[in-house]
């Protein structure tokens, strides 16, 4: 039989340390629900997702009933709408978003992903029909999630769609200022955006996927703080870093459970596990109190970004054993308005979006869930987006901007979302005007992948 | 399918008798227990066949967490496989 203190481990993980499973994700191609004409693709596009989501959430509440893991999200991915929409004989494409908001109601799933559109290159048609379309198609939703691909290391980073970025973001959040903005926290703008992401608001199912898969987010900051509070303070820097390895192997296996049962219950296949730290606004639930816990005096002072890189390499190195495939994100997330430790730094300014651009360049993400002042204009936002989505491209990782302009709002003023988008403060952005940069457009080149110093 | 039962709280006479008669009660079979007494808490992990469960699984587990509110224990009820994925390699 299995040892007594193993067993009450994982129930101590559970049950205090908010150990859960973040996310089982449904990623279903469209491609076959292609048709010039959009009502009929729509209708395609709903009896698809019905027909194949309908017993995920049964499913996963029955999984979560007989393991006693807690799963917080069902959610589904599609592929990039702009795709369908490409071939649409009309401009006017959110009756789309519309058609995923009802599959996602009739479903009952949490969040539908893959209101995307990737233009690293250049433009198809359809890409700004669907960019264009963004905040009208937040504002009248409330489970679609939309994201956007800039950039890449191979193709470099395409300007115009970044300056188009900035204008989408601003209206996102102006066509939804009564309720906090809430459309710009379901966008989000990537470099190097991952196929197979579990995790919202980014998550789209790739052209390279299967026509159905099942991917799993896990999830356990509470786990790996908790573990590290144990450690004595004088345990050098290794014992720290094998000691998020192993805790990390842990919470991984978990996550391979849940996603060969749901797979093989579904009769879907398996894509992967996404073994990232995403944080939640209930305490005890924090990446920032991590590396609090590490031993700096609040999240942001310096050593943050040290302590970062030794977290979300540890997270990887001790999740890649545990899972049979990993992909999407994998690393530790730092969504400011997400984690509670992070909400209290930036109250505090112990934390900028200065040190938050450099704690990007070793997190698994990037910029994101970060409030800015109502007032700042499209082309900050576009250039905010250029300088993160740069860091990407040079350091061949993901990155990404889910930045929420706090309409009406000035530095100091809290935005609140509600459930796990949380709330926070209104961050201090550096007002010096980038505007002839971004309205330059053009592509700016992928970089060398050799002479790297 | 075999499911781990805990039961965690503190340690009052009887508590073994109220677990076993609720299995019994729902055709649960006890295959191991185990039970310690840690820092005054009461500490007991049963190994459990479940696939003659009358009723369901849900409703055993259910009526197992209810029966800890009612004696301010802690009792889960888990699929074994959720033990030994974490802490098996």
């Amino acid at each position: 039989m299995l040892n007594t203190k193993d067993i009450l481990e994982t129930i101590s993980m559970i049950q205090d340390e908010n150990l859960d499973i973040r996310t089982v994700t449904m990623g279903i191609s469209l491609l076959d629900c292609i048709d010039s004409d959009i009502d009929k693709a729509c209708d395609k596009v709903y009896d698809k997702i019905t027909r194949y989501a309908k017993e995920l959430v049964p499913v996963c509440n029955q999984i979560e009933k007989e393991y006693g893991i807690p799963i917080i999200n069902k959610r589904i991915s599609v592929t990039p709408i702009a795709m369908l929409a490409s071939a649409c004989q009309t401009s006017n494409i959110v009756k789309f978003a519309h058609t995923l908001e009802r599959a996602a109601q009739t479903v009952g799933v949490n969040f539908i992903g893959g209101y995307s559109a990737l233009v690293q290159k250049g433009f198809a048609n359809g890409d700004y029909a669907l960019i264009e379309s963004i905040p009208e198609a937040l504002a009248t939703t409330e489970h679609v999630c939309s994201s956007v691909n800039i950039g890449s290391t191979k193709a470099g980073i395409n300007m115009d769609a970044v300056r188009m970025m900035g204008h989408a973001i601003r209206k996102a959040a102006e066509l939804t200022a009564d309720r906090d903005c809430i459309g710009a926290a379901k966008l989000v703008v990537f470099c190097n955006a991952p196929e197979d992401n579990p995790f919202m608001a980014g998550a789209f199912h790739g052209v390279g996927e299967a026509d159905c898969v099942i991917n799993v987010g896990v999830s356990g900051p509470g786990v790996v703080r908790a573990a590290l509070s144990k450690l004595d303070k004088s345990a050098n820097i290794t014992e720290v870093a094998d000691l998020i390895k192993r805790t990390a192997f842990k919470i991984t296996r978990m996550g391979q459970l849940v996603a060969k049962e749901a797979s093989s219950r579904l009769c879907v296949p398996f894509g992967i596990v996404d073994l990232s730290l995403a944080p939640t606004p209930a305490i005890g639930d924090s990446v920032a109190h991590i590396l609090e816990e590490m031993g700096l005096e609040q999240c942001g002072c310096c050593g943050t970004t040290a302590a970062l890189a030794l977290l979300n390499d540890a997270v990887k190195k001790g999740g890649v054993m545990a899972s049979s495939h990993v992909g999407g994100l994998s690393g530790a997330f730092i969504p400011v308005t997400e984690d509670a430790g992070m909400i209290a730094a930036a109250r505090s300014g112990s934390l900028i979006l200065e040190k938050l651009e450099a704690m990007t360049a070793v997190c698994s993400v990037g910029l994101d869930m970060i409030n800015i002042p109502g007032d700042t204009s499209a082309e900050v936002i576009s250039a905010i987006i250029a300088d993160e989505a740069a860091i990407g491209m040079v350091n061949t990782k993901t990155t990404a901007v889910r930045l929420i302009p706090a309409i009406g709002k000035k530095v100091g003023d809290e935005l609140s979302f509600g459930g796990l988008l949380g709330g926070g403060p209104v961050m201090r952005v550096n007002t010096g005007s980038p505007e002839i940069f971004i309205n330059r457009g053009g592509r700016l080149p992928a970089p060398l992948q050799s002479l790297k110093n | 399918m075999r499911a781990i039962l805990t039961v965690v709280g503190k340690d009052t006479v009887g508590i073994m008798s109220k677990v076993s008669s609720l299995c019994a009660k729902y055709n649960v079979n006890i295959v191991d227990v185990n039970q310690t007494v840690m820092q005054d808490l009461f500490c007991m992990i049963m190994l459990c066949e479940i696939d003659k469960v009358e009723e369901s699984f849900n409703s055993f587990s259910d009526a197992a967490a209810e029966l800890g509110e009612k004696y301010n224990l802690s009792i889960h009820v888990m699929h074994e496989d959720i033990f030994n994925s974490m802490h098996k390699i």
